[in-house]
């Protein structure tokens, strides 16, 4: 269980982190969201025993990271923004240096460092010195020593970046295996992520959190929620039907695709009306579709209100 | 203790991982041995005694300990393990003593590839091996002090050059505080009681005392002391900067 109380960071005149309250339960994974410079990392760092809130606390598996550090630390796993590691030691070294420093012997040892080597693909590269692996390698040994004492907090900063496709994948499917029995928090700016991961995000800029939901539920504030998009050969023919429809509020055509959306007013259902009007007029289209709502343009939308017009402005 | 020996282990097995080690122990080695043959002239002194090897170490350590203590943390800043290595469950003291240890034990073993002079002289003379012994001793305290001040000044900075220069700088002046060079800057401005401690504070005045042979308390707890001042201002530094 993680758990802040008016958690703030300053340094100077810069508040990084500003009031943030949250809790996070066991089989949860909480996905933290922002743009950069938001305060993510530094909320993280807090909660790793890294840096000392400037006011309010955090508690990781019911310890106080500051009145019990050490219990804390042992309780947390924790990949750092950039998984740095030590660049001069081979895989296993430095992997083993994490064992010692987190007192596994014995059996357990060798069971844990078996687990995490096989679950993050390592063997290939066990023997080798961590500066000469790839970009993608040195972050699954990041993971990998963040997973290695099987802890019952994890707390990954940008565990994907960097990473292919595939690898993106992997380490998702990793993050869901361990999510049932664990207390996640993963921060991220890739929003996809969010799907196929968290079961929660939180949406924080300039310190502040913005929003605390499920992904659906956030994604139920896109304009874009419940909308219909389709294409069609005939474009004007398919955007006079869909204007007869009553509940759609107004439609737009993508000037690059040509692929028209037809947004619905508040709380209306309109795909079922949307295809029977397409039916009735005679209408072809190559193929429709009913939109989930986009979280790129939720997540926008919150994090831009705050600072508004100026950002938009220069952009 | 059990992280401070595993922070320890990684630390020094880090030192032979790079040519860092050998290239020290190289220079070191080849340094010592010229100093002491050509300008200590340890033949032409006709004295079965390690004095000229000894007296040029508080100069060799100068600029070599530095190169050693530089990386201690600038390197683990600047790669960002210090977040790595803080947020595992190990005390601030137990990473800067472990990281501390290995480096002192680095130039420890630097030291001991020192001793053919040792068999050297002896093979030559008779000499009193008790002032040899006291001597390495000596050597080794004082290593350990430049290192503790250089694990400080590593700890405030990012940048390694930085380390180097400003280590050096403030070895410079502990080494003389004994002497004119320091002390007339001090004299001018300050009471004669202050300016007697701060030549209280001069490695050389120390560590030539324990190199004579006399092993007196006061000259090996003014290196423990202030080895524990500078490992103790590291803790400090490091939490103080952490966040930069």
């Amino acid at each position: 269980m993680i758990e802040t109380r008016n958690l703030s960071k300053r340094y100077g005149d810069l508040i990084a982190v500003n009031d943030i309250s949250f809790k996070v339960e066991a089989g949860q994974v909480l996905g933290f969201l922002g743009p950069n410079g938001a305060g993510k990392s530094t909320t993280m760092k807090m909660l790793a025993g890294f840096l000392t809130p400037t006011s309010g606390s955090a508690s990781v598996a019911g310890f106080d990271v500051e009145q019990q550090p050490l219990e804390a630390k042992r309780a947390i796993g924790y990949l750092p923004e950039g998984a740095p590691s030590y660049g001069e030691m081979t895989v296993r070294e430095f992997l083993e240096f994490i064992a010692d420093v987190r007192g596994l012997s014995g059996d357990l040892r060798y069971r844990r460092l078996d687990d995490v080597i096989e679950r993050l693909h390592l063997d290939g590269v066990i023997e080798q010195p961590i500066e000469t692996l790839s970009k993608g390698f040195k972050r699954r040994v990041g993971l990998a020593q963040a997973i290695l004492h099987d802890p019952k907090v994890l707390v990954l900063d940008e565990p994907t970046d960097g990473l292919d496709p595939n690898q993106k994948h992997e380490v998702r499917e990793l993050i869901n295996t361990m999510a049932h029995d664990k207390t996640i928090i993963v921060s991220t700016h890739i929003l996809e992520e969010v799907h196929a991961v968290c079961t929660r995000a939180i949406i924080i800029a300039d310190g502040k959190v913005l929003a605390d939901a499920t992904p659906a539920e956030l994604e139920a504030r896109s304009r874009y929620h419940h909308a219909v998009s389709l294409t069609a050969p005939n474009v004007a023919a398919a955007r006079e039907a869909l204007a007869r429809v009553a509940d759609v509020a107004s439609i737009e055509v993508d000037p690059q695709d040509n692929r028209i959306t037809a947004f619905p007013r508040p709380g209306k259902h309109i795909f079922d009306a949307v295809s029977e009007v397409l039916k009735t007029q005679n209408v072809a289209v190559h193929e429709i579709a009913l939109e989930g709502g986009r979280l790129d343009e939720v997540f926008r939308t919150i994090t831009q209100g705050t600072r508004g017009a100026a950002a938009g402005a220069s952009a | 203790m059990n992280a401070t020996m595993t922070v320890f282990k990684r630390e020094l097995r880090s030192y032979f991982a790079t040519p860092v080690a050998y290239v020290f122990i190289v220079i070191f080695l080849l340094l010592s041995g010229a100093f002491t043959f050509y300008l200590g002239g340890f033949y032409e002194r006709g004295q079965a005694d390690l004095q000229p090897f000894f007296s040029f170490h508080p100069w060799l350590y100068l600029f070599l300990v530095p190169a050693v203590s530089m990386r201690m943390w600038a390197e683990e800043r600047k790669s960002g393990t210090i977040e790595l290595l803080l947020t595992l469950p190990l005390t601030m003291r137990e990473a800067v003593l472990g990281k501390f240890l290995a480096a002192w034990t680095f130039i420890g073993i630097a030291l001991a590839l020192t001793f053919p002079i040792w068999i050297i002289v002896n093979y030559l003379g008779s000499p009193d091996n008790g002032v040899i012994v006291a001597g390495y001793l000596g050597s080794m305290l004082m290593a350990g002090a430049f290192l503790a001040i250089g694990s400080c000044i590593s700890a405030a900075t990012r940048n390694q050059v930085v380390a180097f220069i400003l280590t050096v700088v403030v070895c410079f002046l502990l080494l003389l505080a004994g002497y004119p060079l320091v002390l007339d800057a001090f004299s001018a401005v300050l009471p004669q009681g202050v300016v007697d401690a701060v030549a209280g504070l001069s490695f050389l005045t120390h560590f030539s005392s324990i190199g004579k042979g006399v092993i007196d308390l006061r000259d090996l707890l003014y290196f423990l002391l202030m080895i524990g001042f500078w490992l103790y201002a590291s803790v400090v530094v490091i939490d103080l900067k952490k966040a930069d």
